[in-house]
Order: C-alpha cells, then sequence, then structure tokens
C-alpha cells in the first residue's frame, strides 16, 4: 500500500469515527452517571443488535486508523527499519481487530 | 518565533501523545470488556476495581485524551479540507477550543462520578 493510500485511508478513517467518537462519549458520561455494573452494561449493549454493529463498525474504523498513525510515530520518533514498523502496524492491526471484535462479541450477550 | 514555540506545535504534540496513549489503552479496554464472556460476577469484580479513585482518576485523564485527539483531529481535517484564504490562516483559535473541550468533556466525566 503507498503512503498516499495510507494518508488517505487515515483521513477517511478519521471522518467516519468522528461521529462516533461523540456518540461513544456520550455513553460513556451516560453510563458512569447511571452506575457501572455488568447487568446494567451487557442490559444495554444486549437491547438490539445495533449496539453490536455500531460497535462492530467502530473496531474496523480503529483497526485502519490506529496502525497507521501508529506507524508514522514509529517512522519519525524512532530509529527502527522500515520492516520493522511495518510489522509493528501490523501487529496492531491484528489486535485492534481480534481483540475488538472480541470484545463486541463479549458485549452482544450473543455467545450466552 | 521558533517553530516548537508555535501553538500549532503544542496541538501537534497533544494529538501525537494522546493518539499514543489511546492506541496502548485500547488492547486492555478489549481485554476487560472481553472478561463479559467469562460470566457477570468476573465483569462486575473487574467493575468494582473500576471503582477505586485511583482507577477513576486515570479513567479521567483517558476521556480528556480521547477529546483532545478528537478535537485536535477535527482541527487537522479542517485544516487539510477548507480552503485558506490568506497563507498565515491556520486557525490558531481552534486550538484552545479543542482543548477547552475536552476539559469540558473531563468535568462532566468528574460530575457524573464524584
Amino acid at each position: 500500500m503507498s503512503e498516499r493510500q495510507l494518508f488517505v485511508l487515515q483521513r477517511l478513517s478519521a471522518l467516519v469515527m468522528a461521529p462516533m467518537v461523540l456518540l461513544h462519549l456520550g455513553v460513556i458520561l451516560y453510563a458512569t452517571r447511571t452506575g457501572l455494573s455488568a447487568e446494567a452494561i451487557l442490559t444495554r449493549t444486549g437491547s438490539t443488535w445495533l449496539w453490536p454493529a455500531f460497535y462492530a463498525a467502530f473496531v474496523l474504523a480503529v483497526t485502519v486508523h490506529v496502525p497507521i498513525g501508529v506507524r508514522n510515530v514509529l517512522r519519525e520518533w524512532t530509529p527502527l527499519s522500515r520492516g520493522a514498523v511495518n510489522g509493528i502496524a501490523i501487529a496492531a492491526a491484528a489486535a485492534c481487530l481480534i481483540l475488538g471484535l472480541r470484545a463486541v462479541w463479549a458485549i452482544s450477550g450473543w455467545a450466552a | 518565533m521558533s517553530a516548537r514555540r508555535h501553538g500549532s506545535y503544542a496541538a501537534h504534540l497533544g494529538h501525537r501523545l494522546s493518539g499514543l496513549a489511546l492506541a496502548l489503552f485500547l488492547p486492555a479496554h478489549f481485554l476487560a470488556l472481553g472478561l463479559a464472556l467469562e460470566g457477570a460476577d468476573t465483569f462486575d469484580a473487574f467493575l468494582a476495581f473500576a471503582e477505586m479513585p485511583l482507577v477513576k482518576a486515570a479513567e479521567w485523564g483517558l476521556v480528556v485524551l480521547l477529546g483532545l485527539h478528537l478535537f485536535f483531529g477535527l482541527r487537522l481535517l479542517l485544516l487539510e479540507m477548507l480552503p485558506w484564504r490568506d497563507p498565515s490562516d491556520d486557525r490558531p483559535a481552534l486550538i484552545g477550543w479543542g482543548a477547552a473541550a475536552a476539559l469540558v468533556l473531563g468535568g462532566v466525566f468528574l460530575w457524573g462520578v464524584i
């Protein structure tokens, strides 16, 4: 993938995520205000398929956005080789995708 | 003026460091949510740990960092996508407004948990 494509993907994923982050911040503020318990969280997130769908889309956008950002920082601030930087970025993408979708699965209630 | 004394450099550092911190936090966040797979009791035990004042302070920091990254990122998108009326038109007010909005989010979070 070219640097130009990574640049564009970083901006596009940011545009997609901006409203998602605002909604997520709203959920955080609402949830902490109403009390955090497993029952409260899982009842809310499992009440409709829209929450898991929203958070799965969020995870996909994060999987694009985070590795490109980490790669930029490592390229500019560390003496790591290009191969090492790309390897770390791919590992970051895999971690975001696998752990993120696992978390969505966990809060969806579909595993129960 | 040295480039590093410019407000935009502070915004660049704030955006970059908040992004790095959030990237490091994300795996832990996902793993914590994954505890729900092990049952409500395990998840509740983690949530009880998250009620500790130090953890709440860290959560406050994460909310502020997420807000900073969002608003400084939106500023970048605006700078890159909107037309510049003048070569010096770098919209410096967006930096202060972004930082203030992130702190307001942190304040609302604190108001909810205290």
